[in-house]
Protein backbone atom coordinates (compact mmCIF):
# COMPACT_ATOMS: atom_id res chain seq x y z
CA UNK A 1 0.00 0.00 0.00
CA UNK A 2 1.62 3.09 0.85
CA UNK A 3 5.56 3.18 1.56
CA UNK A 4 6.69 1.54 4.22
CA UNK A 5 7.89 3.36 7.04
CA UNK A 6 11.27 3.13 9.22
CA UNK A 7 9.26 4.46 12.22
CA UNK A 8 6.24 2.68 14.05
CA UNK A 9 2.92 4.27 13.31
CA UNK A 10 1.24 6.20 15.65
CA UNK A 11 -2.00 4.01 13.96
CA UNK A 12 -1.49 1.28 11.86
CA UNK A 13 -4.23 -0.63 10.13
CA UNK A 14 -3.63 -3.80 8.65
CA UNK A 15 -5.92 -5.16 5.90
CA UNK A 16 -9.26 -3.58 7.80
CA UNK A 17 -12.08 -5.71 7.05
CA UNK A 18 -15.59 -4.64 7.84
CA UNK A 19 -19.10 -6.93 7.51
CA UNK A 20 -22.10 -5.31 8.35
CA UNK A 21 -25.07 -7.92 8.82
CA UNK A 22 -28.40 -6.37 7.47
CA UNK A 23 -31.71 -7.72 6.73
CA UNK A 24 -30.96 -8.45 3.29
CA UNK A 25 -27.84 -10.17 3.88
CA UNK A 26 -24.12 -9.64 5.04
CA UNK A 27 -22.38 -5.83 3.12
CA UNK A 28 -18.76 -5.74 2.51
CA UNK A 29 -18.49 -1.88 4.17
CA UNK A 30 -14.31 -2.30 4.20
CA UNK A 31 -12.35 -4.38 2.40
CA UNK A 32 -8.66 -5.31 3.61
CA UNK A 33 -7.86 -1.28 4.18
CA UNK A 34 -4.53 -0.52 5.29
CA UNK A 35 -3.33 2.41 6.24
CA UNK A 36 -0.72 4.04 8.64
CA UNK A 37 -0.87 7.15 10.81
CA UNK A 38 2.30 8.88 11.99
CA UNK A 39 2.68 10.62 15.22
CA UNK A 40 1.32 14.27 14.89
CA UNK A 41 0.28 13.63 10.99
CA UNK A 42 -2.88 14.70 9.66
CA UNK A 43 -4.77 12.34 7.70
CA UNK A 44 -7.68 12.80 5.46
CA UNK A 45 -9.80 10.08 3.99
CA UNK A 46 -11.84 11.32 1.43
CA UNK A 47 -14.27 9.03 -0.90
CA UNK A 48 -17.83 8.81 -2.50
CA UNK A 49 -20.28 8.84 0.23
CA UNK A 50 -20.90 5.38 1.63
CA UNK A 51 -17.56 3.75 1.20
CA UNK A 52 -16.93 2.96 4.48
CA UNK A 53 -15.19 6.38 5.76
CA UNK A 54 -17.32 6.35 9.29
CA UNK A 55 -17.04 2.46 9.33
CA UNK A 56 -12.91 2.66 8.81
CA UNK A 57 -13.11 6.04 12.07
CA UNK A 58 -15.40 3.82 14.10
CA UNK A 59 -13.09 0.88 14.27
CA UNK A 60 -10.32 3.14 14.60
CA UNK A 61 -12.44 4.68 17.60
CA UNK A 62 -12.88 0.57 18.99
CA UNK A 63 -16.83 1.41 18.68
CA UNK A 64 -17.06 -1.15 15.96
CA UNK A 65 -15.30 -4.23 15.92
CA UNK A 66 -13.28 -5.56 12.45
CA UNK A 67 -14.53 -8.44 10.61
CA UNK A 68 -10.80 -9.38 9.48
CA UNK A 69 -7.74 -7.10 10.06
CA UNK A 70 -6.24 -5.40 12.74
CA UNK A 71 -5.81 -1.77 13.92
CA UNK A 72 -3.23 -0.68 16.35
CA UNK A 73 -2.44 1.98 18.52
CA UNK A 74 0.79 3.10 19.90
CA UNK A 75 2.15 -1.13 19.50
CA UNK A 76 -1.59 -2.13 20.66
CA UNK A 77 -4.30 -3.61 19.01
CA UNK A 78 -7.35 -1.66 19.45
CA UNK A 79 -10.37 -3.87 21.02
CA UNK A 80 -12.55 -1.51 22.39
CA UNK A 81 -12.57 2.52 23.18
CA UNK A 82 -9.36 3.92 24.68
CA UNK A 83 -8.82 7.08 26.39
CA UNK A 84 -5.87 8.40 24.08
CA UNK A 85 -8.44 8.52 21.54
CA UNK A 86 -10.81 11.34 21.32
CA UNK A 87 -13.52 11.82 18.49
CA UNK A 88 -15.37 14.53 16.73
CA UNK A 89 -18.57 13.76 15.20
CA UNK A 90 -20.61 14.57 12.26
CA UNK A 91 -23.09 17.54 13.28
CA UNK A 92 -21.58 17.99 16.80
CA UNK A 93 -23.30 15.35 18.57
CA UNK A 94 -23.93 17.13 21.62
CA UNK A 95 -26.70 16.14 24.22
CA UNK A 96 -28.76 18.48 23.90
CA UNK A 97 -30.38 18.22 27.83
CA UNK A 98 -27.14 19.50 28.74
CA UNK A 99 -25.74 23.24 28.80
CA UNK A 100 -22.42 24.05 27.33
CA UNK A 101 -20.47 23.53 30.45
CA UNK A 102 -22.49 19.90 31.12
CA UNK A 103 -21.72 18.87 27.74
CA UNK A 104 -17.92 19.54 28.13
CA UNK A 105 -18.01 17.95 31.83
CA UNK A 106 -19.89 14.70 30.51
CA UNK A 107 -16.31 12.65 29.41
CA UNK A 108 -15.37 13.61 33.07
CA UNK A 109 -18.25 12.21 34.38
CA UNK A 110 -18.79 9.17 32.72
CA UNK A 111 -14.74 8.24 33.75
CA UNK A 112 -15.01 9.77 37.43
CA UNK A 113 -12.34 12.13 36.96
CA UNK A 114 -12.48 15.86 38.15
CA UNK A 115 -12.42 18.07 34.98
CA UNK A 116 -9.28 20.35 34.13
CA UNK A 117 -11.07 23.40 34.61
CA UNK A 118 -7.75 25.60 33.43
CA UNK A 119 -7.40 23.42 30.31
CA UNK A 120 -10.70 23.62 29.62
CA UNK A 121 -10.61 27.67 29.67
CA UNK A 122 -7.99 27.36 27.69
CA UNK A 123 -9.90 25.36 25.20
CA UNK A 124 -12.77 27.29 25.69
CA UNK A 125 -10.81 30.55 24.90
CA UNK A 126 -9.08 28.81 21.91
CA UNK A 127 -11.83 28.97 20.28
CA UNK A 128 -13.70 31.18 21.03
CA UNK A 129 -16.56 30.13 23.03
CA UNK A 130 -15.65 31.85 26.89
CA UNK A 131 -18.70 32.86 28.13
CA UNK A 132 -21.22 30.30 26.79
CA UNK A 133 -21.05 27.95 29.28
CA UNK A 134 -24.45 28.50 30.14
CA UNK A 135 -26.19 28.21 27.08
CA UNK A 136 -28.27 25.03 25.39
CA UNK A 137 -26.98 23.41 22.22
CA UNK A 138 -29.80 24.99 20.42
CA UNK A 139 -28.89 28.54 21.61
CA UNK A 140 -25.74 28.12 19.82
CA UNK A 141 -25.01 28.14 15.38
CA UNK A 142 -23.76 25.23 13.78
CA UNK A 143 -20.17 25.81 14.04
CA UNK A 144 -20.35 27.12 17.74
CA UNK A 145 -22.06 23.19 18.69
CA UNK A 146 -19.34 21.78 16.69
CA UNK A 147 -16.74 24.40 18.33
CA UNK A 148 -17.80 22.94 21.46
CA UNK A 149 -17.59 19.17 20.38
CA UNK A 150 -14.38 19.98 19.98
CA UNK A 151 -13.01 21.00 23.05
CA UNK A 152 -15.13 18.26 24.23
CA UNK A 153 -13.26 15.80 22.20
CA UNK A 154 -9.72 17.65 23.31
CA UNK A 155 -10.70 18.24 27.31
CA UNK A 156 -9.09 14.62 27.83
CA UNK A 157 -6.37 15.80 26.36
CA UNK A 158 -6.28 12.66 23.38
CA UNK A 159 -3.32 11.51 21.48
CA UNK A 160 -5.02 10.56 18.44
CA UNK A 161 -8.21 13.08 17.45
CA UNK A 162 -11.03 11.29 15.21
CA UNK A 163 -12.95 13.49 13.10
CA UNK A 164 -15.63 11.93 11.70
CA UNK A 165 -16.82 14.79 8.65
CA UNK A 166 -17.35 17.48 11.30
CA UNK A 167 -17.73 20.09 9.28
CA UNK A 168 -20.41 18.27 6.39
CA UNK A 169 -23.62 20.20 7.82
CA UNK A 170 -21.82 24.07 7.89
CA UNK A 171 -21.74 26.27 5.31
CA UNK A 172 -18.86 26.83 3.28
CA UNK A 173 -17.31 30.17 5.29
CA UNK A 174 -18.37 28.51 8.45
CA UNK A 175 -16.53 25.88 7.24
CA UNK A 176 -13.29 27.27 6.39
CA UNK A 177 -13.04 28.86 9.39
CA UNK A 178 -13.67 25.54 11.13
CA UNK A 179 -10.68 24.42 9.56
CA UNK A 180 -8.27 27.21 10.23
CA UNK A 181 -8.92 26.72 13.77
CA UNK A 182 -8.34 22.88 13.34
CA UNK A 183 -5.21 24.12 11.80
CA UNK A 184 -4.31 26.39 14.46
CA UNK A 185 -5.09 23.83 17.11
CA UNK A 186 -2.89 21.37 15.62
CA UNK A 187 -0.32 24.04 14.99
CA UNK A 188 -1.00 24.20 18.98
CA UNK A 189 -0.88 20.33 20.55
CA UNK A 190 0.57 18.64 17.33
CA UNK A 191 -1.80 15.86 18.43
CA UNK A 192 -2.43 13.22 15.57
CA UNK A 193 -5.57 13.85 13.68
CA UNK A 194 -7.43 11.48 11.20
CA UNK A 195 -10.19 13.68 9.41
CA UNK A 196 -13.27 11.98 7.34
CA UNK A 197 -14.42 14.19 5.12
CA UNK A 198 -16.22 14.63 1.38
CA UNK A 199 -14.73 17.83 0.67
CA UNK A 200 -11.28 17.66 -1.15
CA UNK A 201 -10.50 21.29 -0.82
CA UNK A 202 -11.08 20.72 3.32
CA UNK A 203 -8.97 17.55 2.92
CA UNK A 204 -6.23 19.06 1.11
CA UNK A 205 -6.07 22.25 3.42
CA UNK A 206 -5.64 20.01 6.36
CA UNK A 207 -3.59 17.00 6.01
CA UNK A 208 -0.18 15.80 5.14
CA UNK A 209 -1.66 12.86 3.50
CA UNK A 210 -4.92 12.29 1.49
CA UNK A 211 -6.10 8.50 1.35
CA UNK A 212 -8.53 8.07 -1.08
CA UNK A 213 -11.02 5.17 -0.61
CA UNK A 214 -12.76 3.16 -3.60
CA UNK A 215 -16.49 2.99 -3.12
CA UNK A 216 -18.50 0.08 -1.29
CA UNK A 217 -16.33 -1.93 -0.13
CA UNK A 218 -13.88 0.84 0.58
CA UNK A 219 -10.36 -0.06 -0.39
CA UNK A 220 -7.43 2.37 -0.20
CA UNK A 221 -7.05 3.61 -3.72
CA UNK A 222 -4.63 5.91 -3.60
CA UNK A 223 -2.53 8.13 -0.94
CA UNK A 224 -1.48 11.54 -1.92
CA UNK A 225 1.08 13.66 -0.02
CA UNK A 226 0.32 17.51 0.53
CA UNK A 227 3.75 19.31 0.96
CA UNK A 228 2.65 22.52 1.44
CA UNK A 229 4.21 24.55 4.60
CA UNK A 230 1.58 25.44 7.11
CA UNK A 231 -0.19 27.80 8.20
CA UNK A 232 -1.55 27.47 4.75
CA UNK A 233 -2.66 30.82 3.36
CA UNK A 234 -5.49 31.63 0.96
CA UNK A 235 -1.79 32.18 -1.54
CA UNK A 236 -0.53 29.04 -0.88
CA UNK A 237 -4.25 27.31 -1.58
CA UNK A 238 -4.27 29.14 -4.58
CA UNK A 239 -1.85 27.98 -6.05
CA UNK A 240 -1.47 25.56 -9.40
CA UNK A 241 0.17 22.67 -7.13
CA UNK A 242 -2.84 22.92 -4.61
CA UNK A 243 -5.24 22.94 -7.93
CA UNK A 244 -3.82 20.05 -9.63
CA UNK A 245 -4.03 18.23 -7.00
CA UNK A 246 -7.62 18.77 -5.76
CA UNK A 247 -8.07 17.82 -9.63
CA UNK A 248 -6.12 14.68 -9.88
CA UNK A 249 -7.92 13.70 -6.06
CA UNK A 250 -11.22 14.51 -8.11
CA UNK A 251 -10.92 12.56 -10.83
CA UNK A 252 -10.05 9.35 -9.14
CA UNK A 253 -13.16 9.44 -7.09
CA UNK A 254 -15.15 10.81 -9.96
CA UNK A 255 -13.05 7.58 -12.39
CA UNK A 256 -14.18 5.39 -9.49
CA UNK A 257 -17.61 6.27 -9.54
CA UNK A 258 -18.04 6.44 -13.76
CA UNK A 259 -19.71 3.08 -14.76
CA UNK A 260 -17.54 0.91 -17.63
CA UNK A 261 -17.95 2.46 -21.00
CA UNK A 262 -19.03 6.07 -19.67
CA UNK A 263 -15.33 7.42 -21.61
CA UNK A 264 -16.24 6.96 -24.96
CA UNK A 265 -19.35 8.61 -24.25
CA UNK A 266 -17.32 11.12 -22.98
CA UNK A 267 -15.22 11.08 -25.75
CA UNK A 268 -18.02 11.40 -28.00
CA UNK A 269 -19.64 14.31 -26.44
CA UNK A 270 -16.77 16.10 -26.50
CA UNK A 271 -16.73 14.92 -30.41
CA UNK A 272 -20.15 16.85 -30.28
CA UNK A 273 -18.46 20.06 -28.99
CA UNK A 274 -16.17 19.71 -31.62
CA UNK A 275 -18.31 19.88 -34.25
CA UNK A 276 -19.98 22.60 -33.30
CA UNK A 277 -19.82 25.54 -34.80
CA UNK B 1 -19.10 -10.43 17.81
CA UNK B 2 -18.79 -7.58 15.04
CA UNK B 3 -21.33 -8.63 13.08
CA UNK B 4 -23.61 -6.98 16.04
CA UNK B 5 -22.62 -2.94 14.85
CA UNK B 6 -25.45 -1.39 13.10
CA UNK B 7 -24.35 0.70 10.15
CA UNK B 8 -23.30 3.96 11.68
CA UNK B 9 -26.30 6.21 11.22
CA UNK B 10 -26.54 10.20 11.60
CA UNK B 11 -29.84 10.67 9.67
CA UNK B 12 -32.16 12.40 12.11
CA UNK B 13 -35.14 11.19 10.65
CA UNK B 14 -33.65 7.25 11.38
CA UNK B 15 -32.59 8.16 14.81
CA UNK B 16 -36.03 8.46 16.51
CA UNK B 17 -38.46 5.55 16.28
CA UNK B 18 -41.15 6.95 15.21
CA UNK B 19 -41.29 9.72 17.86
CA UNK B 20 -42.48 12.52 15.47
CA UNK B 21 -45.57 10.47 15.00
CA UNK B 22 -46.46 9.43 18.51
CA UNK B 23 -49.84 10.91 19.88
CA UNK B 24 -48.69 12.26 22.84
CA UNK B 25 -45.57 14.52 21.75
CA UNK B 26 -44.41 17.18 23.83
CA UNK B 27 -46.48 20.03 22.21
CA UNK B 28 -48.33 19.47 25.21
CA UNK B 29 -46.04 21.47 26.85
CA UNK B 30 -44.35 23.50 24.10
CA UNK B 31 -47.77 24.96 22.84
CA UNK B 32 -49.86 24.71 26.39
CA UNK B 33 -51.55 27.52 28.10
CA UNK B 34 -48.29 29.41 28.31
CA UNK B 35 -49.64 32.70 29.36
CA UNK B 36 -46.99 35.47 28.95
CA UNK B 37 -48.59 38.91 29.06
CA UNK B 38 -50.92 40.77 31.89
CA UNK B 39 -53.14 41.49 29.37
CA UNK B 40 -53.43 38.16 28.77
CA UNK B 41 -54.46 37.45 31.83
CA UNK B 42 -56.63 40.13 32.21
CA UNK B 43 -58.42 39.19 28.87
CA UNK B 44 -58.82 35.67 30.25
CA UNK B 45 -60.32 36.97 33.51
CA UNK B 46 -62.79 39.39 31.57
CA UNK B 47 -64.40 36.57 29.17
CA UNK B 48 -64.85 34.34 33.03
CA UNK B 49 -66.56 37.76 34.46
CA UNK B 50 -68.91 37.94 31.34
CA UNK B 51 -69.60 34.35 31.30
CA UNK B 52 -70.33 33.51 34.90
CA UNK B 53 -72.21 36.67 34.77
CA UNK B 54 -73.86 36.08 31.81
CA UNK B 55 -75.23 32.25 33.15
CA UNK B 56 -76.52 33.86 36.46
CA UNK B 57 -77.86 36.58 34.46
CA UNK B 58 -79.93 34.16 32.44
CA UNK B 59 -80.53 31.41 34.79
CA UNK B 60 -82.03 34.57 37.12
CA UNK B 61 -84.04 36.04 34.04
CA UNK B 62 -85.64 32.54 33.07
CA UNK B 63 -85.94 31.30 36.58
CA UNK B 64 -84.57 28.02 36.01
CA UNK B 65 -85.14 25.94 39.27
CA UNK B 66 -82.04 25.41 41.17
CA UNK B 67 -82.20 21.15 40.90
CA UNK B 68 -82.09 21.21 36.76
CA UNK B 69 -79.00 24.20 36.83
CA UNK B 70 -77.76 26.19 39.94
CA UNK B 71 -76.31 29.91 39.44
CA UNK B 72 -73.00 30.45 39.90
CA UNK B 73 -73.56 32.68 43.09
CA UNK B 74 -74.95 29.38 44.77
CA UNK B 75 -72.69 27.60 43.54
CA UNK B 76 -70.04 29.12 45.36
CA UNK B 77 -71.54 30.16 48.04
CA UNK B 78 -72.51 25.82 48.73
CA UNK B 79 -68.31 26.05 48.45
CA UNK B 80 -67.50 28.08 50.88
CA UNK B 81 -70.31 27.21 53.18
CA UNK B 82 -69.90 23.59 52.56
CA UNK B 83 -65.99 23.27 51.96
CA UNK B 84 -65.03 21.99 55.87
CA UNK B 85 -68.04 18.96 55.33
CA UNK B 86 -66.48 18.47 51.79
CA UNK B 87 -62.65 19.12 52.65
CA UNK B 88 -62.20 15.06 54.31
CA UNK B 89 -63.63 13.77 51.17
CA UNK B 90 -61.21 15.96 49.00
CA UNK B 91 -58.31 14.69 51.76
CA UNK B 92 -59.71 10.76 50.78
CA UNK B 93 -60.04 11.41 47.17
CA UNK B 94 -56.07 12.87 47.68
CA UNK B 95 -54.79 9.78 49.28
CA UNK B 96 -56.27 7.33 47.16
CA UNK B 97 -55.08 9.64 44.05
CA UNK B 98 -51.63 9.96 45.31
CA UNK B 99 -50.85 6.39 46.80
CA UNK B 100 -52.21 4.43 43.57
CA UNK B 101 -50.83 6.85 41.18
CA UNK B 102 -47.03 6.63 42.63
CA UNK B 103 -47.93 2.67 42.60
CA UNK B 104 -48.86 2.24 38.91
CA UNK B 105 -45.88 5.00 37.88
CA UNK B 106 -43.42 2.98 39.72
CA UNK B 107 -44.47 0.10 38.56
CA UNK B 108 -45.00 1.39 34.73
CA UNK B 109 -41.24 3.57 34.36
CA UNK B 110 -39.48 0.41 35.98
CA UNK B 111 -41.21 -1.91 33.32
CA UNK B 112 -41.28 0.64 30.35
CA UNK B 113 -36.97 1.08 31.52
CA UNK B 114 -36.93 -2.95 31.28
CA UNK B 115 -38.74 -4.12 28.82
CA UNK B 116 -37.49 -1.56 26.17
CA UNK B 117 -33.63 -3.31 26.73
CA UNK B 118 -35.08 -6.80 25.11
CA UNK B 119 -37.18 -5.66 21.56
CA UNK B 120 -38.41 -9.12 21.61
CA UNK B 121 -40.03 -9.54 25.17
CA UNK B 122 -41.33 -5.67 24.02
CA UNK B 123 -43.08 -7.18 21.20
CA UNK B 124 -44.55 -10.37 22.78
CA UNK B 125 -45.96 -8.07 25.82
CA UNK B 126 -47.20 -4.85 23.55
CA UNK B 127 -50.34 -6.38 22.57
CA UNK B 128 -51.43 -7.15 26.46
CA UNK B 129 -50.30 -3.40 27.24
CA UNK B 130 -52.41 -2.25 24.70
CA UNK B 131 -55.07 -3.84 26.12
CA UNK B 132 -54.57 -2.84 30.13
CA UNK B 133 -54.44 1.14 28.19
CA UNK B 134 -57.35 0.29 26.49
CA UNK B 135 -59.93 -1.48 29.40
CA UNK B 136 -61.54 1.19 31.09
CA UNK B 137 -60.29 0.01 34.74
CA UNK B 138 -63.32 1.34 36.94
CA UNK B 139 -65.06 -1.84 34.71
CA UNK B 140 -62.94 -3.42 37.43
CA UNK B 141 -64.09 -1.77 40.59
CA UNK B 142 -67.44 -3.74 40.85
CA UNK B 143 -64.88 -6.66 41.37
CA UNK B 144 -62.30 -5.20 43.31
CA UNK B 145 -64.96 -4.14 46.03
CA UNK B 146 -66.21 -7.96 46.25
CA UNK B 147 -63.08 -9.11 46.79
CA UNK B 148 -61.09 -6.09 49.10
CA UNK B 149 -64.80 -4.13 50.61
CA UNK B 150 -65.08 -1.16 50.24
CA UNK B 151 -62.26 0.47 51.70
CA UNK B 152 -58.78 2.35 50.40
CA UNK B 153 -57.54 -0.91 48.73
CA UNK B 154 -59.91 -1.28 45.53
CA UNK B 155 -59.56 2.18 45.04
CA UNK B 156 -55.98 2.52 45.07
CA UNK B 157 -55.66 -0.81 42.57
CA UNK B 158 -58.20 0.45 40.44
CA UNK B 159 -56.17 4.21 40.23
CA UNK B 160 -52.94 2.02 39.94
CA UNK B 161 -54.43 -0.12 37.01
CA UNK B 162 -55.38 2.92 35.34
CA UNK B 163 -52.55 5.22 35.71
CA UNK B 164 -49.75 2.44 35.46
CA UNK B 165 -50.17 1.44 31.67
CA UNK B 166 -50.45 5.36 31.00
CA UNK B 167 -47.19 5.74 31.90
CA UNK B 168 -45.99 2.93 30.74
CA UNK B 169 -46.80 3.04 27.26
CA UNK B 170 -45.25 6.92 27.08
CA UNK B 171 -42.08 6.27 28.82
CA UNK B 172 -41.86 2.79 26.45
CA UNK B 173 -41.80 5.30 23.99
CA UNK B 174 -39.36 7.73 25.45
CA UNK B 175 -36.87 4.75 26.08
CA UNK B 176 -37.26 3.52 23.02
CA UNK B 177 -35.73 6.82 20.92
CA UNK B 178 -31.99 5.21 20.82
CA UNK B 179 -29.94 7.71 19.10
CA UNK B 180 -26.74 5.71 18.32
CA UNK B 181 -24.67 8.57 17.62
CA UNK B 182 -25.32 9.64 21.82
CA UNK B 183 -24.86 6.26 23.00
CA UNK B 184 -21.44 6.07 21.17
CA UNK B 185 -20.23 9.26 22.45
CA UNK B 186 -20.76 7.78 25.86
CA UNK B 187 -19.31 4.66 24.99
CA UNK B 188 -16.11 6.34 22.96
CA UNK B 189 -15.41 7.70 26.96
CA UNK B 190 -15.96 3.89 28.32
CA UNK B 191 -19.78 4.10 29.60
CA UNK B 192 -21.52 1.18 31.38
CA UNK B 193 -24.60 0.33 30.25
CA UNK B 194 -25.96 1.61 33.28
CA UNK B 195 -24.33 4.61 32.59
CA UNK B 196 -25.45 4.72 29.18
CA UNK B 197 -29.12 4.59 30.57
CA UNK B 198 -28.90 7.04 33.33
CA UNK B 199 -26.76 9.44 31.33
CA UNK B 200 -28.38 9.16 27.58
CA UNK B 201 -31.62 6.77 27.65
CA UNK B 202 -33.22 8.90 30.79
CA UNK B 203 -32.50 12.08 29.68
CA UNK B 204 -33.60 11.30 25.94
CA UNK B 205 -37.23 9.41 27.55
CA UNK B 206 -37.69 11.84 30.21
CA UNK B 207 -39.62 14.43 28.04
CA UNK B 208 -42.33 11.83 27.16
CA UNK B 209 -41.99 9.31 30.73
CA UNK B 210 -43.33 13.38 31.80
CA UNK B 211 -45.97 13.55 29.34
CA UNK B 212 -47.24 10.10 30.85
CA UNK B 213 -47.08 10.96 33.81
CA UNK B 214 -49.16 13.43 33.11
CA UNK B 215 -52.05 11.26 31.57
CA UNK B 216 -51.65 8.71 34.17
CA UNK B 217 -52.52 11.04 36.84
CA UNK B 218 -55.39 12.33 35.37
CA UNK B 219 -56.56 9.06 34.25
CA UNK B 220 -55.63 8.64 37.97
CA UNK B 221 -57.84 11.30 38.89
CA UNK B 222 -60.70 9.89 37.08
CA UNK B 223 -60.49 6.93 38.12
CA UNK B 224 -60.58 7.58 41.38
CA UNK B 225 -63.56 9.19 41.28
CA UNK B 226 -65.42 6.82 39.53
CA UNK B 227 -64.64 4.35 41.65
CA UNK B 228 -66.16 5.98 44.38
CA UNK B 229 -68.96 6.50 42.93
CA UNK B 230 -69.45 3.26 42.78
CA UNK B 231 -69.32 1.97 46.21
CA UNK B 232 -67.87 3.26 50.02
CA UNK B 233 -69.14 5.97 52.10
CA UNK B 234 -66.51 8.28 51.44
CA UNK B 235 -64.43 10.47 48.72
CA UNK B 236 -65.17 13.00 46.29
CA UNK B 237 -66.90 10.93 44.15
CA UNK B 238 -69.25 9.62 47.09
CA UNK B 239 -69.92 13.40 47.40
CA UNK B 240 -71.17 13.49 43.90
CA UNK B 241 -73.58 10.68 44.30
CA UNK B 242 -74.80 11.72 47.57
CA UNK B 243 -75.53 15.42 46.53
CA UNK B 244 -77.05 14.08 43.33
CA UNK B 245 -79.59 12.35 44.97
CA UNK B 246 -80.48 14.72 47.86
CA UNK B 247 -80.70 17.45 44.64
CA UNK B 248 -78.35 19.48 46.28
CA UNK B 249 -77.18 20.91 43.15
CA UNK B 250 -75.42 23.80 44.47
CA UNK B 251 -73.06 21.51 46.49
CA UNK B 252 -72.87 18.90 43.66
CA UNK B 253 -71.29 21.38 41.60
CA UNK B 254 -69.25 22.61 44.03
CA UNK B 255 -67.54 19.38 44.16
CA UNK B 256 -67.25 19.10 40.44
CA UNK B 257 -65.67 23.03 40.67
CA UNK B 258 -63.36 20.78 43.10
CA UNK B 259 -62.45 18.17 40.51
CA UNK B 260 -61.94 20.72 37.89
CA UNK B 261 -59.57 22.36 39.80
CA UNK B 262 -57.67 19.40 40.51
CA UNK B 263 -57.28 18.23 37.04
CA UNK B 264 -56.07 21.53 36.18
CA UNK B 265 -53.42 22.02 38.86
CA UNK B 266 -52.30 18.09 37.93
CA UNK B 267 -51.98 19.39 34.33
CA UNK B 268 -50.05 22.80 35.38
CA UNK B 269 -47.79 21.04 37.75
CA UNK B 270 -46.42 18.96 34.89
CA UNK B 271 -46.16 21.53 32.75
CA UNK B 272 -44.06 23.24 34.77
CA UNK B 273 -41.59 20.28 35.49
CA UNK B 274 -41.90 19.82 31.79
CA UNK B 275 -40.82 23.48 30.99
CA UNK B 276 -37.87 23.11 33.64
CA UNK B 277 -36.74 19.77 32.67
CA UNK B 278 -37.49 18.75 29.35
CA UNK B 279 -38.18 22.58 27.36
CA UNK B 280 -34.65 21.45 25.52
CA UNK B 281 -36.94 18.88 23.26
CA UNK B 282 -38.60 22.13 21.58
Amino acid sequence: MSTASARTPKLGVQAATKVYQTASGDLLALDRCSLDVQANEIVSIVGPSGCGKTTLLWSMSGLHRLTGGSIVLDGKEITGPRPEIGIVFQEANLLPWRNLDANINFPFEIKGEKPDRAWIAHLLNRVGLEGFGDKFPRELSGGMQQRAAIVRALALKPSVLLMDEPFGALDSFTREEMNRLVEEIWLDTKTTIVFITHSIEEAIFLSDRVVVLTTRPGRVAKVYDVPFPRPRSLEIMATKEVFDLTNRIKMDIVGERRPKGSEQQGQKTAEIVRIRP
Amino acid sequence: MSGGDAIPEFSKAKSGDGQDVSLTNLSAFASGPGIKSGAEVVAILAVAVVIIGGIELALRIFHVPQYIMPPPSSIAYALFDEFPLIAPHLGYTLVELLSGFAIGAIVGLVMAAVITQFPFAEKIVAPYILILVTTPMLALVPLLILRFGFGYTPRIIAVALAAGPMVMINAATGFRRVDSAKIALARSYGASTLQIFWKIRAPMALPMILVGLMIGAIFGLLTAVGAEMVGGGFGLGNRLTSYSSMIQMPQFFAVVLILSTLGILIYVLFFLIGKKWASWET
